[in-house]
């Protein structure tokens, strides 16, 4: 096992997971070296599945006796029938996708809940950055310089939101983290979350038609 | 038990056969024939397999290892013929990925073989003579079926895990598809679930060698006191060079000459990559029948596990409770990680249990015989993983 307890994952994973309900069924897109996945397996009893890109990510997630397929989910998510997850997980990677609307639509088509969690281009220090500055942000949430990210489809809080208006997707909860990793309750409207959020993480789910 | 000797008048200065193999020798389907897929049935037939480690008191340490084309029983012991140490005796042993200590491993001739299980070479009990063509074509599903039976007779009801690289692989497919509540894992290694239009080219370029051979004697030169040496060597050359990547032949050899320092500007093994091949084909008939090659080449060419599930890989699968482990290789163009990925695909497509890892390798096909840690750490990471599962559904009594 690689996860002793709750705090040794990430601020948002933690956050992820304690919108799982346990003995669920769960599968996490770009799962990484499966931090968050060992911890649901283990402390959540989850059956627990994920995808990763990078070859060294699976390599040590199946290494830690984890179910983990190397693969995209730009390509990988649409092989999996209707309904067979209780939550898909997507976390910090939404930006890097090819096509980020189709994904989101697969996830809710494969799963109950889907949890997304994504930097927010909209935080005040960005728009400093990009504002006053005229620079490019990079921050914790945005490590990388603009000519070698992976993050190729950035977007703020309120556009998360209004795409998920478009696809007749629920937000359920949302949790806004500032940059100490501290989660927001002061950020209750949309314009306080989108300038005081770093990260967000939504649990969503299908509108009830 | 059959042992196929050589026939005394071949004159064979390479390794022959002990008189009995080592190992367990038993004879299945003495009472209720074996029904084969071409629709023959064998019954009272002989089959050789090797085990290693302790079945435990539940029998629920079982893990059975499928050998590949020209692979067999003896999985991690020296070969009774060439003295060379196991085929996977890297990964099988005890401490090792496959640990011995922990698990009972059995290895078993598939049929169609030629070390102890029933098989061209054998002698026929109504004619007293060599099977020979007379043989009855055999396929991948007919080996686990024969598999599965010496699985019954050790008296395991479920394996933990069935393993295999490249046709072994296909067997672990099959094994899967055929007795999904036989089997905890599946782990098919550099592996297919078909044989594409390539694949069987080259397995016909080695079939034709064989046959073209005038020792081949239409099959039947066994009784004739003759042997398609040549025949099967060039088989055997021109698959190995399937086994291997352009990468690996480049480092081992290069355009190195072979203990020449110039060309002779004939036709001898000039370069070291020849004198290779040839040394590959000529040691490879001391130990391997030709019939039998040609059999177990067809069975691999038959193999198409979606076409028994009208053309959809997924339904081999259909609810199944497995935890597969596909593992390839990056550098494999026989079996490729392409192919591999699709069988990944068609296990997503009905939300089974799967991992796949691509090992990157640049030493083609013959990969998941060599020494990669990549590798032997996933599938150790594998079987421990699943192992915690499944004391977790089925506490150990």
């Amino acid at each position: 096992m690689m996860v002793s307890d709750r705090k040794s994952i990430r601020v948002d994973l933690q956050l992820i997971s304690d919108m799982i309900e346990p003995h669920s069924r769960v599968l996490d897109v770009g799962c990484g070296d499966g931090g968050l996945l060992d911890y649901l397996v283990h402390f959540r009893h989850v059956d627990g599945r994920g995808i990763e890109l990078s070859a060294e990510g699976v390599k040590a997630s199946i290494s830690a006796g984890l179910s983990v397929i190397q693969g995209d989910a730009d390509t990988d998510l649409k092989d999996y029938p209707d309904d067979v997850f209780d939550y898909v997980v997507l976390s910090q990677t939404l930006q890097a996708m090819v096509q980020p609307k189709v994904v989101l639509e697969h996830m809710l088509r494969i799963s109950k809940h889907a949890i997304v969690s994504f930097p927010n281009f909209a935080h005040w220090r960005a728009r400093l950055s990009l504002g006053i500055f005229g620079r490019m942000p990079v921050s914790k949430t945005l490590p990388h310089a603009w000519f070698d990210t992976p993050n190729i489809h950035l977007c703020t809080i309120k556009d998360f939101v209004e795409l998920c208006n478009r696809l007749d997707i629920e937000v359920e909860s949302q949790r806004i983290l500032d940059t100490n990793g501290c989660i927001r309750n002061d950020s209750t409207t949309m314009f306080a979350a989108n300038l005081f959020g770093e990260q967000a993480v939504f649990l969503l789910s299908k509108k009830k038609s | 038990m059959t042992t196929g000797k050589s026939p005394s008048n071949e004159p064979s200065d390479g390794p022959s056969e002990p008189e009995v193999l080592p190992g367990h020798h038993v004879r299945l389907s003495v009472d209720t024939p074996l029904a084969l897929d071409c629709g023959m049935e064998i019954s009272d037939f002989p089959v050789s397999f090797q085990t290693y480690g302790e079945l435990n008191a539940d029998k629920s340490n079982a893990i059975l290892v499928c050998h590949a084309l020209t692979g067999d029983q003896f999985v991690a012991d020296a070969h009774p013929m060439t003295g060379k140490p196991g085929w996977w005796d890297n990964l099988v042993g005890p401490g090792k990925a496959v640990d011995t200590g922990r698990y009972f491993v059995i290895c078993i001739n598939i049929i169609g073989g030629c070390m102890g299980t029933i098989g061209p070479r054998d002698i026929r009990s109504e004619t007293g003579k060599p099977w020979g063509l007379d043989f009855p074509v055999i396929t991948i599903a007919d080996m686990v079926r024969c598999q599965a039976l010496v699985i019954d007779h050790l008296g395991i009801d479920k394996l933990f895990s069935v393993i295999g690289g490249s046709m072994g692989g296909m067997q672990v497919l099959e094994w899967a598809s055929m007795y999904p509540d036989r089997l905890w894992t599946a782990i098919p290694i550099a592996s297919a679930a078909l044989h594409t239009a390539q694949n069987i080219a080259f397995h016909e370029v080695g079939r034709q060698a064989i046959m073209s051979d005038p020792d081949w004697c239409g099959g039947d030169y066994l009784n004739q006191g003759k042997k398609p040496v040549k025949g099967l060597a060039v088989a055997r050359m021109a698959a190995h060079i399937t086994y291997l990547s352009d990468q690996a032949l480049h480092r081992k050899f290069g355009r190195r000459l072979q203990d020449r320092n110039a060309l002779t500007y004939g036709f001898d093994a000039d370069f070291q990559v020849e004198s290779y091949l040839r040394h590959q084909g000529i040691t490879f008939v001391d130990r391997f029948d030709a019939n039998s090659y040609l059999y177990i080449t067809r069975a691999m060419d038959y193999f198409d596990l979606a076409a028994k599930h009208d053309g959809e890989l997924s339904k081999a699968f259909k609810g199944s409770k497995v935890r597969f482990c596909i593992i390839s290789f990056s550098g494999d163009w026989l079996y490729t990680t392409e192919g591999n990925r699709r069988i990944v695909h068609a296990l997503n497509s009905v939300a089974a249990n799967v991992s796949f890892a691509e090992i990157e390798s640049d030493k083609g096909h013959d990969a998941f015989l060599l020494d990669e840690p990549d590798f032997e750490r996933v599938l150790k990471g594998f079987l421990d993983g699943a192992e915690e599962h499944r004391n977790v559904e089925a506490p150990p009594s």
